[in-house]
């Protein structure tokens, strides 16, 4: 058998317990998507592209629990959580419509210790996401983007954005203020609607398009890919298809998490 | 940390309908869609290139080809399945050979038999498991889902079905299982995931009681 995957041992051994974080400020990144800043006391810190789990408990006692990739990057001391609003979603509508600055979340985290990237990590980094599967590559951009410039400079980064509008591209702002610095692309491609002049990608993300964005494999990039199950099964293929390495391939597939 | 829940401002929650309700583990909500979660891109295997073996702790070892494995006298378990992302899905159909007869037959072999097994799955994916939680027909090596066969993104052309634990202990893309003295955790295991998994004591992450 082959053993392409490895893992990294989680250094962690305390138990992850519920904490209850004050929301700091809530606001709205897309008509869909909200994201939540979160002051969580003794937080232990976090890796770019790691996850929370969420848990709403009603007077009753009935309770709701469901995981969101964290947006922010570890230097910038809160935690930021995006949340797309699903209309006949049970927490998003909650989180994104009635939470409000001052109110009280409990999370537990960070989780997950494969879909993870530091600077330390060098080397190229391939970000491919779908809708508000930016999330967690944000943190990773972010991170980047607040380490050393020496350091900043041994990873050239390359995103690839798929999103329905323009209106609905999560972070458009910083995105491009990043896109301005060196060693760092960002590519939009839109599926649905083309504001007018429009001169970007207009389709789903297809193997020509990874093709024109991506270094080749033998440049060996890592690439983490973020979105709709669909998305990501495409996109993963596409790559390995293109001669990059399985293992080189790090995925985060979005169910349904209303 | 808090040891007793914090109640959300204004939070009622949909609840299920019994008896649903009491089919869902703590913590989980149910969902009519099917999710893909996998760490990595979905490998691909010719039937004709696919066999399962089972490996024990001296080196021995048993082997099914594709076709021995359909050979294989089959079960068609209808049960509720619950990943640690909190969706869980009611009532799926599955198809598949009880990991008791591959075991069974591996006995016959002269194999010797552990107190824990590991699941080895093309792409490098492994998970650990005690005995216990795969024989006394609670597992399966499962190739069909709903009727069909099973798709490659949920784990074809077979995973393992273990579905009274959290979802990623049912391996997908499974080729064998090695029979073992001592534990040795898996990969969601190192990485920070549970060692058992059990939904109904929400056993979700390293530490959990």
């Amino acid at each position: 058998m082959s053993s392409d995957i490895t893992a990294t041992p989680d250094a962690s051994t305390a138990r992850l317990g519920w904490r209850v974080a004050t929301v700091v400020h809530v606001h709205r990144e897309t008509p869909t998507a909200h994201t939540l800043v979160l002051d969580v006391p003794r937080w232990p810190g976090h890796r770019a592209g790691q996850h929370v789990d969420v848990r709403l408990v009603s007077e009753d006692g009935y309770q709701a629990q469901r995981s969101y990739s964290i947006s922010s990057a570890p230097e910038d001391g809160m935690v930021a959580l995006t949340v797309e609003r699903l209309d006949d979603g049970e927490v998003s509508p909650y989180l994104c419509d009635v939470l409000r600055s001052g109110d009280g979340l409990e999370i537990r985290g960070p989780i997950g210790g494969y879909f993870a990237w530091d600077v330390a990590m060098g080397g190229r980094l391939l970000l491919v996401a779908g809708g508000s599967g930016i999330a967690p590559l944000m943190a990773m951009l972010r991170h980047r983007a607040r380490s050393a410039p020496e350091r900043r400079a041994q990873v050239p980064v390359r995103l690839l954005y798929s999103a329905r509008t323009l209106k609905d591209v999560i972070y458009r702002d910083e995105l491009q203020r990043i896109a301005d610095s060196p060693d760092v692309e960002v590519i939009f491609t839109l599926t649905r609607r083309l504001p007018p002049g429009w001169s970007g990608f207009s389709r789903r993300i297809d193997r020509r398009m990874l093709e024109a964005v991506s270094w080749p494999a033998s440049a060996a990039p890592r690439a983490f890919v973020c979105g709709p199950t669909a998305l990501v099964e495409s996109v993963a293929n596409h790559l390995v298809e293109l001669g990059h390495s399985p293992s080189r391939v790090k995925t985060e597939r979005f169910g349904p998490s209303g | 940390m808090a040891d007793r829940p914090f109640i959300a401002r204004g939070f009622r929650g949909r609840r299920p309908h019994a008896p649903d309700a009491l089919r869902l583990p703590p913590g989980q909500y149910e969902t009519r869609d099917f999710p893909v979660l996998s760490a990595g891109p979905t490998p691909r295997i010719e039937l004709s290139a696919w066999d399962f073996t089972i490996r024990d702790a001296d080196g021995r070892s048993v082997r099914w080809s594709w076709d021995d494995l359909q050979a294989l006298p089959r079960e068609r378990p209808t049960v509720d399945i619950h990943c640690v992302t909190k969706w869980s899905k009611l009532r799926t159909l599955w198809e598949g050979v009880s990991v008791d007869t591959l075991l069974a037959a591996a006995a016959s072999q002269g194999l010797a038999s552990g107190a824990f097994v590991e699941a080895f799955c093309d792409g490098g994916y492994t998970t650990n498991l005690p005995l216990d939680d795969v024989t006394g027909g609670k597992a399966w090596v499962a190739f069909g889902f709903e009727g069909g066969a099973l798709p490659a993104e949920h784990g074809g052309p077979a995973r393992l079905l273990v579905p009274h634990l959290y979802f990623w202990k049912s391996a997908k893309w499974v080729r064998g299982l090695r029979l073992l003295h001592n534990d040795e955790p898996g990969f969601w295991e190192r990485n920070g995931y549970h060692n058992r998994g059990d939904p109904w004591r929400e056993q979700r992450y390293h530490g959990d009681p």
